[in-house]
């Protein structure tokens, strides 16, 4: 993404908005985007409103108004001169988008946002199976953003404690050996606005990954958000919700899958088979 | 549709927020899944949800491209779009979302949609405990729950209480920190009206899952501070 120096008027309303901080005013009081903080999320191109206004005319009423201690100060969510440009990008730039903008879907799993459907088309996938654990661990979120070499630090962590990482997840898709949770080199460098590992595992074995989960978070330079998923049962309870509030986790909001998808708890049918 | 999981606030002040979606998985049942999805969101027309959208079009509230001089201050904006004409312009399968704040209108509407017996996979975002009761009354035994666990690692970064309030609303991070805490500005300052902020917020989430109702709430406690 880039501004146009020829149509910004420096009204700044980009810089709000952006949604890593990567937007400024420059010296010469108009914005510029820090390329390498920039995610490429499109949130500035895509959600500001544009108003198609000259710019020539508009900084000349700017300057007016500044004479007389005024502002010239457009609505908040507006771009007055659709100073804002999307810009063709290459690999491995490119990855930045594909994790970042949510209207992008992911080419490793078909998915879009953040490229994997986990629990929420369970009833249908069978990803997660009665007895089993799914840890949703999402690097960056919210708002904060990270480098996938430190994303790999993390999966390198939890390959040597032998977790299994979903197949489904372009984490795992971009990874050159789960064995070692190394991640192809060319993108360790690029940053995104977050980016999801899912490892799964059985629910015995939940309390000790969460263990590694809290080392791994303690070193953390990002934010981390972690979900923690499983099947219900024929009741509709789950063992798991009485393991994490031991743990010490504050339960409240969760996602519940309905089991709409036409095979309505099939899995707990399978186990009781 | 993670986007839907962390939402931060303490689970007393989150009774007026539930985001309920429907999609097909990948792979499985994705045969006609475009029109099972417009289906779902017709659906819930008729229980006037306060936000609905799906990430390949955006959300009833869009940015407007076309804005002139002559149209931004003789004519006014127009923020917001229908239900109907969202509904027709969705160009393919993916997530469908609605969101609601009355409780009501969402056993309703979770009921409707049972009936329709569509074949997607339909999940509600909200107070586990709230759901759960929920599908006791309307006879449904979940499928599989996900429960947040929260934020760890270097919290240090994190915006303060109430702006991540409304960020996180957004879960792709489209309402940024510091738009949020200019909206809260504005409102503070007289410069906009907390309905004006909130949708303003609103329209950068594409997928149609910030709750206007909420950010309202949260500008009001948050100005009023």
């Amino acid at each position: 993404m880039r501004i146009s120096k020829e149509k910004c008027v420096g009204c700044a309303n980009c810089v709000a908005v952006c949604s890593v901080g990567a937007i400024y005013i420059g010296e010469d009081g108009l914005s510029e985007i820090n390329a390498e903080s920039c995610v490429e999320c499109h949130n500035c191109y895509r959600s500001l409103s544009y108003e198609h206004l000259m710019p020539g005319p508009i900084r000349i009423i700017r300057r007016m108004l500044k004479k007389v201690g005024l502002r010239f100060q457009p609505d908040p969510d507006l771009c007055p001169t659709e100073a804002i440009i999307p810009e063709d990008l290459e690999w491995p730039r490119i990855v930045r988008r594909a994790f970042s903008d949510p209207m992008v879907t992911h080419e490793s799993t078909g998915v879009h946002g953040r490229g994997t459907e986990e629990v929420k088309t369970n009833d249908v996938s069978h990803r997660i199976k009665p007895g089993e654990v799914g840890l949703v661990v999402e690097f960056g979120r919210p708002g904060i953003g990270v480098y996938f070499r430190e994303v790999q630090k993390a999966t390198r962590v939890m390959a040597a404690e032998g977790v299994t990482f979903e197949e489904g997840n372009p984490i795992t898709q971009m990874m050159i050996s789960q064995a070692t949770g190394d991640i192809r080199e060319d993108v360790l460098d690029e940053k995104v606005l977050s980016c999801i590992v899912e490892i799964t595992m059985p629910v015995d074995d939940v309390v000790r990954t969460l263990n590694v989960l809290r080392g791994i978070c303690k070193n953390a330079e990002t934010v981390i958000s972690i979900g923690a998923s499983t099947v219900c049962d024929e009741k509709g309870g789950d063992p798991l919700r009485s393991i994490l509030e031991k743990e010490g986790y504050d339960i409240g909001w969760a996602k519940l899958n309905l089991g709409f998808g036409r095979v309505t708890n099939a899995s707990v049918t399978n186990m009781e088979n | 549709m993670t986007n839907t999981l962390h939402r931060f606030g303490k689970s007393e002040k989150l009774p007026d927020d539930y985001i309920v979606f429907a999609m097909a998985g990948k792979g499985f049942n994705e045969e006609g899944a475009l029109e099972k999805a417009q289906t779902f969101l017709r659906t819930a027309i008729k229980y006037q949800p306060i936000n609905m959208g799906n990430a390949l079009v955006n959300s009833l509230y869009r940015p407007e491209k076309n804005l002139s001089f002559f149209k931004l201050y003789f004519v006014g904006r127009q923020e917001k779009t229908t239900y109907e004409q969202l509904i027709d312009e969705i160009p393919g399968p993916g997530s469908a979302a609605v969101v609601f704040d009355d409780r009501e209108k969402v056993r309703q509407f979770i009921q409707d949609v049972e009936k329709l017996d569509l074949g997607l996979s339909v999940n509600v975002s909200a107070l586990v405990d709230d759901v759960r009761d929920i599908c006791g009354e309307v006879d449904i035994t979940p499928h599989a729950v996900e429960y947040t666990l929260g934020f760890h690692g270097d919290t240090s970064k994190l915006p303060e209480r109430e702006t991540l309030k409304l960020s996180t609303m957004c879960g792709h991070g489209m309402v940024s920190p510091n738009f949020a805490k200019k909206m809260i500005n504005h409102v503070k300052e007289g410069r906009m009206d907390k309905e004006d902020a909130a949708h303003c917020m609103a329209k950068f989430c594409v997928c149609g899952v910030f709750n206007t109702t909420r950010a309202m709430r949260i500008l009001d406690n948050a100005s009023r501070g």
